[in-house]
């Protein structure tokens, strides 16, 4: 509006410093369609092998997974699957609280709630990939 | 102090539910339908993780809880899942076609169109092969 006061400092100088410090919300905005493309194949080719092939979810069980994970091709499937999946989700999720959270308080406390579960999914899924023991 | 000011209407601080953003457009729908989609398939991904975690404690316990996905109420969610997640890959192609290609915003009512008509396809015989499976498979 026309009636607020410019929130510039240096009204007269050459040159205003950047507005934009970081590029980190250029990168988070590049990478969430690079992941997305990824993810289109990852996830829905995922979807397909697990509900739609043969019996779907009722030939799942712990002797399935054991075959599929005795691939590495299959391994590096999920684990592709399962990084950009949760950082897209958790990027999304971050914008999310950002754009409907009220105060700034409520808006710290979801993202360390959100950043928490996402280390958490992070970790325990890389390792149970990396130590899975067919004959546990 | 900042030149972004509110509407003249609105008094500093009432509550901004007294009024909505929200004017209609289909393709703010389908934004808004993006993020629900999205959000469901981050929480589902969340219990997902959890459950395959289960193959580090026993063959047993990580039987018994899949088990729990092949009943026709879970499945049913299965087929939502699908549902949610196949919206949220085509509405995403056609965010990145809005932005990267040249034609891409003056084409992005009809591009709404095609990925609905892409998802009735795709999804009715999933469904179909789904509910097969739910119904009509052998319960493991």
């Amino acid at each position: 509006m026309t009636t607020g006061v410019l929130p510039l400092d240096k009204p007269r100088a050459p040159r205003r410093p950047a507005a934009r410090r970081s590029n980190f919300e250029l990168y988070s905005w590049l990478f969430m369609r690079i992941s997305g493309i990824a993810l289109v194949v990852l996830v829905l080719g995922h979807l397909f092998i697990m509900n739609i092939l043969d019996e779907g979810v009722q030939r799942i069980n712990f002797g399935f997974v054991a075959g599929r994970w005795a691939s590495p091709f299959w391994q590096f499937w999920d684990l592709s699957m399962l990084w950009l999946a949760q950082l897209h989700g958790g990027n999304g999720l971050r914008t999310i609280i950002d754009d409907y959270a009220r105060k700034d308080t409520t808006r710290f406390w979801l993202k360390m709630l959100l950043y928490v579960s996402m280390a958490i999914i992070l970790i325990l899924g890389t390792m149970v990939i990396f130590t899975f023991d067919p004959n546990i | 102090m900042s030149i972004t000011a509110s509407p003249p209407d609105r008094i500093a601080g009432a509550s901004r539910r007294s009024g909505t953003l929200y004017i209609g457009d289909p393709g703010m729908w389908s934004w808004v339908a993006h993020r629900i989609t999205g959000v469901l398939t981050f929480f589902f991904l969340f219990v997902h993780v959890l459950d395959t975690a289960l193959v580090r404690v026993s063959p047993e316990v990580y039987d018994e809880v899949i088990n729990t996905y092949k009943t026709p109420f879970v499945g049913l969610l299965e087929v939502g899942l699908v549902g949610a997640v196949l919206y949220h890959a085509l509405n995403g192609i056609r965010v990145m076609l809005v932005d990267f290609w040249g034609k891409g915003p003056r084409y992005q009512r009809p591009m709404l169109w095609a990925i609905v008509g892409v998802w009735l396809l795709v999804m009715i015989p999933s469904a179909v092969i789904m509910f097969t499976h739910i119904f009509g498979g052998s319960p493991a």
